[in-house]
Parts: structure tokens; sequence; C-alpha cells
């Protein structure tokens, strides 16, 4: 899959850092990130003539798309023909609390149901309509039945595609490579330079233009169903080339993770259990989302039981069954009964459609639910309850990007797609916005990058001093471990477990300042101690030197998301004050900038982006 | 509820390498992948493991457990007596690159010889249409997460270094079926399939199908009926008397 240097190992342009060698690349995109955002990008840059590269942190295909379940929002109109790009449109707008990049939103809208035909074109198997046609689920917050999806593997159907696709294409791919830092010339990208985790190699992408799909942050906390791999790493390779980040106050708690056993405690539990019929209920057995209903949601909610239940069948006459209601709403509502002491056994509430669904109905529709839960929890879906409380699953916060372009603002040459992108999802994101998302983003950046190349006059120049210091950082935690006789030293995994809490107990789901306030005191002596962080062992496959470099991220994120959270003095989406409970109008009209000045996370206030007359009119209320 | 494993892991790399003895604290409900680790947090940060979604979705942290090639993330400590000690080695099948991490770069090789999905032009209204039963079919193999347990099981490869250049292993033979059964799909990849992929060195043992996580029929519902159009094609004259195999549309039997 990868393929030789194409320059034998050499130093960036003259002196090599001693005692290394430096495997070169020239490419004229870099993707770095192989999910669905990263994967179409490098789809979209290829076929736009530019040399394309893909790096990515694991093995080609195990990116953290492959765990999406429920489904591609678009507005294809195969089950509702009265769908279109205006109500998914107003559904996300609606969903984020109307916080989102309007452009972004729309452009998502219009273009969802093409990049899903696309993959379609490239081999996906989507479950189908009685007509033939591509079926589609109901999901929280879509006005319609409107998630493309295979089963309850969708996100695999679509790496798959995507990555056989790619693969077809002889697209350039480095797998198991982690990016430590962009550099630049002048203002502009020149290139990235970061190791093979394999071999502990250092490697140098020489490229004008590098498009950032590197997912997002869930890592930092203790609760979440991330994997090791979602480390900020874009984010923080943004900031510390001077670009920005917006909306990094709103985290998303998926309403349904597993609770029980520890182990798998935070493990997704898809939306999709209650688009197909199940519904919440706490320890009293009372189906308390009713009681959870904001005005905001409240004209399109059904107000009885017996009306959430004709929704299945009949959508035209009946309102939706608040289990439906977007994920924050539902995530605070477990939270209250949990801590009103009405949650379930192991700390969280019940999602039951044992009782309501048909054995086997349920086995074809969440076969992948079904298997977990059996495996991992010896629990029968079918004949029994699940138990579920919220887990951190997605950052709607990100790269501040233009929004036809996923052009970073402030850095030419940078792009950003899918999770690590900011704007898109506003406050909130809409279960199944994001398959959408990668789509729809990573092509436009992949296209845009590639457009942004071949209009260069010239190569940016890569800086050997610059390439030097990287490699000087990443090796201090061996310097450390050989030095290490009279001064303490630090263990990164420990180092991770307390940022992890802090995290999970300080900038959780409910937020309030004096947990702010110690949450960012608590980052910063952790920041202190990761300097500290000594490596055992050799370069070859060590993640105990992977996650010692991953620290810097973890950490400057975390940061991003305490100080926006402490700033907004508010409660809006999945950013929830307990000293500010109410949602504010005025800070409706504003966005939350974080910038790295070098040492530290600085913040500015920007006013939202204003939306045009005739999508406003989307939003007046016709009743 | 929690209770102290011993665990035997393999630690080395291509120069070679020896078991090393580890004793975790470990709680209810855990799973291999959790007590690994925790060893690398207690005893051995750089102990090396792959692993991804921890949710056997991903299909990286496969190894062999106690000899039994199988998902680290999906195999419970409750499967095994507290008292016993667990063994865990890198698949065999691969090379090793460090502890329990192989180098599966043999399987991305392989990936990248099947030709692309081909399909045939739109309906007239310009949709695409199948059916549920039909993409069924396909469906089935595409739930494969490429844990390459079936590659690492298959004795074609396992102990047979040299077939690797000519046998594509299982989960690129039901790639190759699940191409097939594609209701839009319309290139002939029997040849494919004969000389590339080598399907006649497959000799049904059903290794691969026993061990899939995804409880993927490789051998009755991918190879075998994949293994029957090759011989339909290749003038088998008993398969011809009976039949066998299933022709793409307009497609004519040779």
């Amino acid at each position: 899959m990868t393929p030789e240097p194409t320059a034998a190992p050499a130093p960036a342009q003259g002196v090599p850092y001693p005692g290394e060698s430096l495997e070169v690349h020239d490419y004229d995109v870099v993707v770095v990130g192989a999910g669905g955002a990263g994967l179409r990008a490098a789809i979209g840059a290829h076929e736009a003539g530019a040399r394309t590269a893909i790096v990515c942190k694991s093995l080609l295909g195990k990116a953290h798309t492959v765990m999406a379940e429920g489904g591609i929002a678009a507005s294809m109109a195969n089950v509702y023909p009265e769908d279109n790009w205006r109500v998914h449109f107003r559904d996300t707008m609606r969903g984020g609390k109307m916080l989102n990049q309007w452009r972004m939103a729309q452009l998502h809208a219009q273009e969802a149901p093409d990049r899903v035909w696309e993959l379609e074109e490239w081999g996906a198997l989507f479950d189908r309509t009685p007509e033939g046609l591509i079926s589609q689920r109901d999901f929280g917050g879509h006005a319609y039945a409107r998630l493309a999806h295979v089963g309850d593997r969708t996100g695999l159907e679509m790496i798959r595609t995507l990555q056989q696709r790619a693969v077809s294409l002889g697209i350039d791919v480095y797998m198991e490579c982690t990016i430590s830092r962009l550099l630049k010339d002048g203002e502009a990208i020149s290139g990235a330079v970061g190791y093979r985790r394999q071999s502990g190699q250092f490697v140098l992408f020489r490229a004008p233009a590098v498009v950032l799909a590197t997912g997002g942050i869930g890592r930092s906390f203790k609760v979440t169903s991330n994997s090791w791999e979602y480390t900020g790493d874009g984010h923080s390779l943004t900031l510390w080339a001077g670009g920005s980040l917006v909306n990094m106050e709103f985290v998303q708690f998926h309403p349904t993770g597993m609770v029980w056993p520890p182990s798998v405690k935070g493990i997704l539990v898809t939306e999709s259990v209650r688009g197909d019929g199940g519904v919440l209920r706490n320890s009293e057995g009372r189906r308390f989302m009713f009681d959870y209903i904001p005005e905001f949601f409240r004209a399109e909610t059904a107000e009885s039981e017996e009306e959430g239940d004709r929704w299945y069948t009949d959508k035209r006459k009946n309102r939706r069954p608040p289990e439906l209601l977007p994920r924050d709403e539902v995530a605070r509502a477990i939270n209250s009964e949990v801590k009103a002491g009405r949650g379930s056994p192991h700390g969280g509430v019940f999602l039951d459609i044992a009782s309501r669904r048909d054995a086997e109905y349920i086995r074809k529709r969440l076969p992948s639910m079904y298997h977990q839960f059996k495996e991992l929890a010896e629990v029968d879906i079918t004949a029994e309850a699940m138990e579920v409380g919220p887990t951190c699953h997605y950052v709607m916060g990100g790269v501040e990007v233009d929004p036809d372009t996923q052009a970073a603002v402030g850095v030419p040459g940078l792009y950003a797609a899918g999770e690590v992108a900011g704007g898109m999802h506003g406050a909130n994101r809409l279960g199944g916005n994001s398959l959408g998302d990668l789509l729809v983003f990573g092509k436009r950046a992949g296209d845009a990058a590639a457009s942004y190349v071949s209009g260069l006059g010239g190569r940016p120049a890569v800086a050997d001093a610059d390439v030097h210091r990287v490699l000087h950082e990443a090796l201090l935690p061996f310097d450390l471990a050989g030095a290490s006789g009279e001064k303490k030293v630090e263990n990164a995994y420990e180092l991770q477990v307390e940022l992890q809490e802090t995290m999970h107990d300080l900038v959780g789901i409910i937020r309030t300042q004096s947990e702010l306030d110690r949450a960012l005191k608590e980052i910063a002596v952790l920041r202190g101690r990761v300097p500290d962080a000594a490596v055992r062992g050799g370069r070859v496959y060590n993640p105990g030197w992977h996650l010692a470099m991953d620290l810097h991220s973890m950490l400057t994120v975390s940061e991003c998301i305490a100080k926006a959270a402490l700033e907004r003095r508010e409660s809006r989406g999945g950013h929830t004050r307990d000293d500010y409970p109410k949602t504010d109008p005025e800070w409706g009209t504003l966005n939350l900038i974080v910038r790295w000045d070098g040492r530290e996370v600085t913040l500015d206030r920007q006013p939202l982006p204003q939306m045009p007359a005739d999508l406003a009119e989307l939003f007046e209320e016709k009743h | 509820m929690g209770y102290d494993l011993t665990l035997k892991l393999w630690r080395g790399d291509a120069t070679g390498g020896d078991f090393v003895e580890y004793v975790v604290p470990v709680e209810e409900g855990e799973v291999v992948l959790d007590a690994i680790h925790t060893v690398q947090r207690m005893h051995a940060g750089d102990l090396s493991v792959r692993w991804n979604c921890k949710a056997g979705k991903c299909g990286s942290c496969s190894a062999e457990i106690d000899g039994r090639p199988r998902l680290m993330c999906m195999t419970r400590l409750s499967s095994f007596e507290r008292e016993a000690t667990i063994t865990v080695n890198p698949l065999r099948t691969f090379p090793v690159i460090r502890d329990l991490v192989t180098d599966v770069a043999y399987n991305y090789e392989k990936a990248k010889q099947v030709p692309a999905f081909a399909p045939g032009p739109r309906e007239k209204d310009g949709t695409r249409r199948m059916a549920q039963v039909d993409v069924e079919r396909s469906q089935e193999f595409r739930k494969c997460i490429e844990c390459f347990l079936c590659q690492n099981v298959c004795h074609v490869i396992r102990d047979h270094e040299e077939n690797k250049k000519s046998f594509s292993g299982p989960r690129f033979l039901i790639r190759l079926a699940e191409l097939d059964m594609h209701p839009l799909d319309t290139l002939d990849r029997r040849d494919i399939a004969t000389e590339t992929a080598g399907i006649g060195m497959c000799n049904i043992t059903k290794c691969c199908t026993e061990v899939c996580p995804e409880n993927i029929h490789l051998t009755d519902n991918a190879i075998i009926p994949l293994k029957e159009r090759v011989v339909d094609r290749r003038y088998d004259p008993i398969g011809k008397l009976l039949g066998i195999g299933r022709r793409k549309q307009g497609e004519s039997p040779s």
C-alpha cells in the first residue's frame, strides 16, 4: 500500500538532524486521516489531477467512521416524497440551536443525496425500499425518515466503499503514520512532518496543501465512544500552525452509551434503536422523555404515548415521540433522571425495544446491537431492556473554515473536513448528519485543495530548522528515560487517566464556573507534567511513546473546550451551564473563536454570519 | 469483584522473542484487551498492541488467545477460569513487527488485485433499483471487518509462505464472491478468481468460517458458489451436466 519513498532518505534540504535519517515524499495534496472525510477528500483531489497521499494513524479501514451505525441523512425523498433539502436544512439548523454556519448546513443538505448516490455507483449496498430504491430510516431531529442505512453498520459500508474506491484509483496510502506538525513557508503550508508508528522512522511530506480529516477529541474524556485515535490532532495542528477553531465549547454526549459492564462503559448504542421503536424508561417504568419536551420542539413532538406510538405507522397525522428529540435534549434528560434517583441499577436508564418489537425485527434491523449486547454484556436485547447513559461522542467545534472550500481561516493551503472542521453542526449535531458531512465536505475540501495547488506559481519551501525542531521534541521522552537518575518521571498512561477524569468530572455534560476554573488549573498542572513523561523501550511500535506525544494535543484541545465553556454564559445544545441554565438570545448571535499564542489558548467573540432572507424565511412560524 | 489475573504475553520482534508473565488486577466484565491495557499502564508502557473501536467493529485487535484466533476486545475474561493463565501471541500467518503486532501488508496487497466494482447502465428513470433479497447475499460478505482471522487460520498460507504469492486467502475470495453476486456488477471475475486469487487451492476445510467474528458463512455462501461458477465456466462436464452455478443477466454460458 505504501509506496517506496520518491527520494532516498535524506535531510529536508541540507543539514541532517544528528543520527536521524528522514524519509521524504513530495505530493501536491496530503490528506491526514482516512475516515470518510479523508478518503473522500483524497478521491476528490486525485480525480482533480493532484498527486495525492493519504496519511493515517491506523490501518486503512479502521478509522472511526467504521463505528458509525445509524445512517447517512440525505433528503433523497425515497420514502417521503415531501422531503427536500430545505426541510433537511431547517432540521439541521434547529437541531444545532441556530448556531450553525448556515452556508455549510445549506451545502450539506443540498449535496448529501448526490454523495449517497455516488457511493452506490462505487459499490455500496444500502438496504432497499419495496420499490428497490435506497431505504431511509427515522432518526432524532429529522422531520422525515431520511437516513440511508445498512442495518446498523452503515459506517462500515461507507468506509469500505470509499477505501475500495481509493485503492482502485491507486492513491498512495501511508498507514500507521502520525503527523506531528504542519510546516509553513511564510504564511502558507509547505508540508507536514511525522513518524511511522511501525518503525519510529521520521517522515517529511513536502506539499503545498494539507487536508485535515483527523476526526475528534473524545479520547480526553473518561466515558467515551471514541477510540485511542481521537486525540484532537487536527485541531491542535491547526492552532499550532496559526489557524483558529470555532464552537469548541460544544461537545456532544450521545444519550445512549452502554453503562455496564464497566469495561464497555461508553460504547455506543445506536439511535436507530429509538428510530425503530425503542423507548426510554426510568426505574419506575415511566417514559420520562414526555416530561422533558422543551418549548422549542413542543409543536412537533407527541403529547401522549399513544400519539408517539401511532407516529411509527402514520407520520402524517401524528407527531414524533420525544425519545427522538435531538441528542442534547435526550442526554440531559437521562442525566436528570439518574441524578433524581430514578436510574437503572448501573447508573443509566432503560432502553427498551424488546417489549415493543418482535425478536426477528430487532435482529434484522439492529444486528450489531444484538451482537454487541450479547457478547459484551450477556444481555439479549430481544428479551430484555438495555441499560444506557450519556457518553462523549462528538465535538461540534473544530477548525474555522470557509464554508464553500473548507479552507482554514488564516492558513493558506490548509483545509479541514469532517469532525475536525467546525461550524456545520452549530451547538448540537443531529444523528445521521455526520456521515453526510464527511462526504459533502470531504469532496469539497479535496477539490479545493487540488485547485489551490494548481493555481500556485511555485512550490513553498521547507526549512530544515522547522523539521529538526519537531524531531527534537519527539525524541525528548527517550532522553528523559535515559537521564532519570534523581528526577521524578511521569507515566504517560497515568497522565492520560488524570486528564480524562478532569474532563469527565469538570467539563462534562453539565458545567459550572467553579468546576471549569478548577479544570483549567488542573489542565495547566498536567501540561507542566507532560514534558516529564519518560518513555521506556525503543522506537518500533511503542504506544507509550506515541501517547506521550499525543498528550500535547489532548491537553491543547481540552484547554480550548474548558476556556470556551467558561466564557459562554448560557446553555445551548451540547453546552449546559448549571449556573446559566437558560438559552440567551444574545449569545445566539456569537461564536467563540480560539487561537494559540505560543503558550496558551486565547479567546475571541465573533458575530455569527448572517443568513440570507430566503433561508431565514424557513424558520418563521407558520402555525 | 476484582481479582488478579496472570497473563503470558509474547514479547519480541522479527529477530525472536518469548512469553513474559504479568499479573494485573482485573474487574468484572472486562475483556482480554482491557487486561492488556492494564499491563501497558502498570508494567510495560512499550507493549505493542493494535486496537481501535473496542467493540468488535474495526477488526484491529486480532490475536491468538490460548491458541485460538480471536478479537481481544470481544473475548471476555469471564469465559476463562479465574486461576487460569491466559496466553496471548500474535497472529502466526503474518510476520511479527513487535509483541502482538504483525505486518498485515499481505492483505492490503491482495486487496489491490481485486478489479473495481463495474456497474451497468442506470434504469430509464435514472435510478438504481435492486430488491432487498438480492442485495442481502452480498451484504453478508460486506459485514467483513477485515480482522484477517480467516487469513490467519487458512492453512493454504498459515505455514506455507510460498503460497502467499498465488493465493489471496478467504478474505479476498469472499470479496470476489461479493462483487460476483452484486446485482449491478457487470464484470466477469472468474479468471481473476482462478489465476490471481488461486481459488483452486482452497480445499474447503471451513477453518475460516469457524473463526469469523461476524459469523459470515465464508465457505458455504461465498467460496463454494464461486468455485462452482469457475467450474461452470471451465468446461467441467459434471458441473455443466448439473447446471450448477449462476449466470449474470445476459451472460452466455461458456
